[in-house]
């Protein structure tokens, strides 16, 4: 009896410690955004975290699209040819990259390299009480570290993913018309028809709503680590994996939304 | 002369979980003096300043500051009293991803009281108040030395000519030197801006050289309040204790068994 007792308060626990922490999660994401629409706006800080996210994961992404373009040319043609369909291969690389593959793929890779630093860095001004020295200075931090980051998320990761398109649509071309024989102006041709502006738009959304929660995790967990460079690190761990779960069920949610029939 | 002190706690009380860490603190500053308040580690000295600044909310207690207790102030006003107070924080805590000068100058940029380019200006001469030249603006806070980065810490704590200066422990971590050079900058900056200061600290010879008066807290309490010329000689026994460094005495250092 007891230890059913035991068992049924560690579930308790577990259960209100998840409670507790969404809401945090909750409160924290309705703060920082509240104060986007704000005054004051804290520009250099914005571009900053703009030209970090956007600009610096460029590299990153483009090869991660470059190269999933390739491996998705290779492996649908393969397949498709058991049933005499390789004429499908364009369609299905650039439905695959637009809707799919951009935005989680680039997500995940921004989710790494992003999410990992912003946590770093808030955490270690956390931990060593710069961020009580910002709020001594008559900055608020919520608005002057969080918030432009929140921005920045939101709106990078659109524009990595309009990149990301275009490459992993290219990496499929190159396979497909220098490996695979394929006729260049038959391939765009087919690229061209197949795609429709709801699979660019929905891949986009899934992108701003992703780098709204890697920008969130990263500053989350930063913001709340505790406890010195061990702290620290546990905040980055938790940025990260927190963001690619999220990113991973959120795009189920979203593809649920947009073409559930 | 108004007889109200600058700052004034009455029962003031901090609990973190089951730990109790401010136990009914009283203390009083008098207007454009020095108050040193000395303690043990974990004796509640920089949740004290935390609670002050409003860094942290107590659970009780009164905080008057020119005779408005400002726990019952809304944020804007609060905000305001805030604004009048510099903060020397005791690891510095410079922004490291700003070059010197702009953190000397970001309470001025935060507050859009002035642009940019006189923003600077004014940095490169609080720098020079605290005997540090204009190239030392353009260098990032990585690049100084502990007693450098104390310096730069203690400028961008004066840049704004605050009312009220708090010090955490502003020696700590430097040679008796530098410790000395920086206690010497803090009783110049104090004077020329006819603050009210309050700085926490367990070095002994700082205490001295920076307070007018003195305080010692124990176990979240004021357990002593005087001169802070008498800290040696305060014929309170656990202040004698803990400025001599006796291990024997009613302080109990709590020890892991």
């Amino acid at each position: 009896m007891n230890a059913l007792l035991d068992f049924v308060a560690l579930v308790g626990r577990s259960v209100l410690g998840l409670c507790a922490s969404s809401g945090r999660l909750t409160m924290f994401a309705a703060r920082g955004l509240s104060h986007i629409v704000r005054p004051p706006f804290y520009g250099r800080a914005f571009l900053r975290a703009l030209v970090e996210i956007g600009y610096f994961s460029l590299p990153v992404v483009a090869l991660t699209a470059v190269f999933t373009g390739m491996v998705l040319a290779l492996q649908s043609s393969t397949g498709l040819s058991r049933f005499s369909a390789e004429s499908g291969v364009a369609s299905l690389v650039v439905l695959s990259v637009t809707r799919e593959l951009g935005p989680v793929l680039a997500g995940l890779m921004v989710a790494g390299r992003v999410g990992a630093a912003m946590a770093a860095e808030i955490g270690t001004m956390r931990v060593t009480d710069q961020i009580d020295a910002l709020s001594t200075l008559s900055t608020n931090p919520m608005k002057y570290l969080v918030a432009p980051r929140l921005l920045a998320g939101l709106i990078a990761l659109p524009l990595l993913v309009v990149v990301a398109d275009i490459l992993g649509v290219l990496g499929g071309f190159i396979i497909a018309v220098l490996k695979l024989n394929y006729n260049a102006a038959t391939y765009l041709t087919n690229t061209v028809n197949f795609i429709e502006t709801q699979d660019v738009v929905s891949g986009l959304v899934k992108a701003a709503v992703f780098g709204l929660l890697i920008a969130l995790m990263g500053c989350y967990h930063g913001y709340n680590s505790r406890g010195g460079a061990q702290g620290v690190g546990s905040a980055t761990t938790s940025a990260v994996v927190a963001a690619s779960v999220l990113i991973l069920a959120f795009d189920y949610v979203l593809t649920e939304l947009f073409f559930a029939r | 002369m108004s007889d109200t002190p600058k700052i004034r706690l009455r029962g003031v009380t901090k609990s973190f979980g089951d730990k109790l860490v401010l136990d009914g603190i009283d203390l009083d500053v008098p207007a454009n003096s020095s108050m040193v308040v000395i303690g043990g580690s974990g004796s509640g000295k920089s949740v004290l300043i935390k609670c002050i600044l409003g860094l942290i909310e107590p659970d009780g207690g009164s905080i008057e500051i020119d005779g408005a207790d400002i726990l019952k102030l809304d944020r804007g006003a609060r905000e305001a009293v805030r604004a009048q107070i510099g903060m020397l924080f005791q690891n510095g805590a410079l922004f490291d991803s700003l070059p010197v000068w702009e953190n000397v100058a970001f309470g001025l940029l935060a507050r859009r009281s002035v642009p940019r380019a006189e923003a600077k200006a004014r940095a490169v001469a609080v720098l020079a108040q605290v005997g540090l030249a204009e190239t030392v603006g353009e260098l990032w806070p990585a690049e100084l030395s502990g007693g450098m980065q104390k310096r730069v810490a203690l400028a961008r704590a004066i840049a704004a000519q605050p009312d009220m200066l708090f010090f955490d422990e502003p020696t700590t971590g430097l040679d008796p030197i530098m410790g000395a050079v920086i206690d010497g900058l803090i009783v110049d900056c104090v004077k020329r801006l006819g603050s009210t200061a309050i700085a926490i600290t367990h070095d002994m010879a700082s205490a001295k050289r920076i307070g007018d008066r003195a305080a010692m807290i124990h176990k979240g309490r004021i357990v002593w309040t005087g001169a802070a010329a008498d800290l040696m000689a305060s014929g309170n026994p656990m202040v004698d204790q803990f400025t001599h460094g006796r291990r024997e005495g009613p302080i109990q250092m709590e020890l892991r068994r």
